[in-house]
């Protein structure tokens, strides 16, 4: 077997991102979406870190370290939102909240 | 013919050791248990099944086996069997980075010391943090897929109850860390060996629960709580929930839950012993006989768990959270930034 | 890394991946998310990682999905095909847009991976070990970084803030 290079962390990173983009496109379920934008921010760790070891530098897990603090502050505020939300329209159905389109 | 790589062979060997050692010490952690809580009120425990009741143990693993293997109709099947397994693997993993012994050729049977653990890695202590923390999903799990409210109260509690806890054990491992500058176990464990000579003639074990014992406390209680055993059973609480989590499973996956609950206590002792009270070390005393003094230090604490259970009352919930949030995570965080004072005007 | 390890993780994450978005029922969701985690801190380890492989379980894995398990709980999701107003139909107009988007997206990451040089990864056990040192992480973080750091802590305060305000009951 051939070894494993950049090129294939990259392109696995490349293929979760656009599992996450389809999924926000896709799915009709707030928490789902949350989900795929985690998706999202785990591909791009990924590519950090394996920058990071090709370089060989530590700054790519440094900065992974950062997403994954701001991946905590997206989900805790998410999920508020989504509490808050659920409490007015008892579905977690984005297409329900469209109060604020008139 | 190959040949056969011995270094291999032990270290398969040491896996298949451990493995079995927990579960037996889950059968003996069982019959223990009955036997002090019949102490503890004035009763004689179990003393039909063989001599002194010594059978106990397997007379309920046969028990359980014969049962017949019951699920409510409208729970998530897939969930309701993946949550028992996950419950017990998670407790058989943490096990795997804790040393319990010093290098040794097993009397020259192997060309160079073999260290007793089953995996020496250089991010050991996060690593049993990480599947204690994966170890709340076997519960969680168990709680939302058997669809009843008795199941679901004890899952929602526990998840809240092992987020809150996960805090103040997370804050008293780091002030260890700090102390011992290093993240692997084994480095941790051997810095404990020898003694202090305190006043010129009273010896005092180079064990971090003197340097660092409120660390040590925290980590005990938060322990506790992370095991979810009494004063901390809020999971199960017989009186308010039948059975909490696993008040649906019957049979092997009931027994399944059963042996996590004392498997996980037996390696949360473990985890504390390495951490703060010297390992396989003991002074003054040879070590090669380190699984013996480490085996010793565990029991002791096993006890304690054990003695805790039958002695205090459950809290009420709110008491819970007020004392893992208000009491323990403060302490924590000021005995931190004590400890890393300590270290940094010490060294 | 050995290769078969790679491709064993790789397929375990997408796998997991295209479930997530593949199915209806959140909780299955949420536990499949966690295994793609689970999986992806393997593909760290390989990568000389083994602390962002830890922390991934303990944070992501250990935390942040416990919170959406405990919010998939505490509301009882339903799934979501039963869910009320699921079945509104999606206007042609926009779903022949978004196809446009979704091949130009995939047309742009395709030329992008097209320029790379296929170049292994250093060999020498130097450059894995200096990688995997958490000390150096640790002293850049709070050496290099602190500004970054400092903020970082700023923002899960005010998130943590957030959220209490947000999900409370009486407004």
């Amino acid at each position: 077997m051939t070894p494993i290079t950049l090129n294939h962390y990259l392109l696995l990173s490349a293929v979760l991102f656009s599992i996450g983009t389809a999924g926000i496109f896709l799915r009709r379920n707030l928490i789902t979406l949350l989900l795929s934008v985690e998706i999202m921010l785990n591909a791009v760790n990924l590519t950090f870190v394996a920058v990071g070891r090709f370089n060989g530098s530590v700054e790519g897990q440094i900065i992974t370290f950062f997403v994954m603090t701001v991946a905590a502050a997206e989900a805790a505020v998410g999920l508020a939102i989504v509490i808050a939300l659920f409490r007015h329209r008892e579905t977690l159905t984005p297409d329900a909240f469209t109060s604020l389109k008139w | 013919m190959p040949t056969i790589d011995s270094a291999l062979v032990f270290q398969i060997s040491l896996i298949l050791v451990v493995f079995f050692a927990l579960q037996i010490s889950a059968a003996v952690l069982v019959y223990l248990e009955r036997k002090i809580a019949g102490w503890a009120q004035q009763r004689v425990g179990p003393n039909r099944v063989g001599p002194l009741g010594l059978l106990q143990p397997l007379a309920d693993i046969v028990k359980l086996i014969f049962k017949e293997e019951l699920r409510p109709k409208a729970a998530d099947t897939w969930l309701f069997y993946l949550a028992p397994i996950l419950s017990a693997t998670t407790a058989f993993a943490a096990f795997a980075v804790i040393p319990f012994g010093p290098p040794t050729t097993l009397f020259g049977l192997l060309d160079r010391p073999v260290p007793l653990q089953v995996a020496d890695l250089n991010v050991a202590v996060l690593v049993v943090f990480a599947i204690t923390s994966m170890g709340v999903y076997g519960i969680v799990l168990a709680g939302w897929a058997s669809n009843s409210k008795y199941s679901l109260l004890g899952g929602l509690r526990s998840s809240a109850q092992m987020i809150s806890y996960e805090l103040a054990y997370g804050m008293s491992l780091a002030s260890v860390l700090v102390i011992a500058n290093t993240l692997s176990l084994r480095d941790i464990v051997d810095q404990q060996a020898g003694v202090w000579w305190v006043a010129g003639f009273l010896p005092v074990p180079q064990w971090y629960v003197f340097l660092a014992p409120v660390a040590c406390f925290i980590f005990f209680v938060a322990g506790i709580a992370e095991t979810n055993r009494a004063p901390f059973d809020f999971p199960e609480a017989e009186q308010e929930l039948v059975a909490g989590y696993h008040t649906e499973y019957s049979s092997m996956s009931f027994a399944l839950f059963f042996l996590a609950e004392y498997v996980n206590m037996v390696t949360a002792s473990a985890v504390t012993v390495s951490l703060f009270l010297g390992g396989f070390y003991m002074p003054f005393l040879p070590d090669w006989l380190g699984p013996l003094w480490f085996l010793m230090k565990l029991a002791v604490l096993l006890f304690i768990y054990i003695w805790l259970r039958w002695t205090l009352p459950r809290y009420r919930y709110d008491q819970l959270m007020d004392f893992g949030w208000k009491r323990l995570l403060p302490i924590s965080i000021v005995n931190l930034l004590v400890t890393a004072a300590g270290v940094l005007y010490w060294s | 890394m050995t290769p078969w390890l790679f491709y064993l993780f790789a397929t375990i994450t997408v796998l997991c991946s295209l479930a997530v978005i593949g199915q209806r029922n959140p909780m299955h969701s949420v536990l499949l998310l966690i295994g793609s985690f689970i999986a992806l801190a393997g593909l760290y380890v390989g990568l000389d990682s083994p602390f962002v492989a830890v922390t991934q379980i303990v944070v992501y894995a250990g935390a942040i999905m416990v919170l959406f398990l405990f919010v998939v709980m505490l509301l009882n999701a339903p799934r979501e095909d039963v869910a009320p107003g699921a079945q509104v139909p999606i206007p042609g107009g926009i779903k022949a847009f978004g196809s446009v988007l979704a091949v130009g997206m995939a047309a742009t990451l395709l030329w992008a991976l097209s320029k790379l040089v296929s170049t292994p990864f250093t060999q020498d056990a130097q450059a894995g070990a200096r990688v995997a040192s958490v000390r150096d992480i640790g002293i850049m973080i709070f050496r290099d970084h602190a500004f970054a750091f400092e903020v970082t802590s700023i923002l899960i305060l005010v998130a943590m803030v957030g959220a209490v305000v947000l999900a409370k009951k009486t407004v």
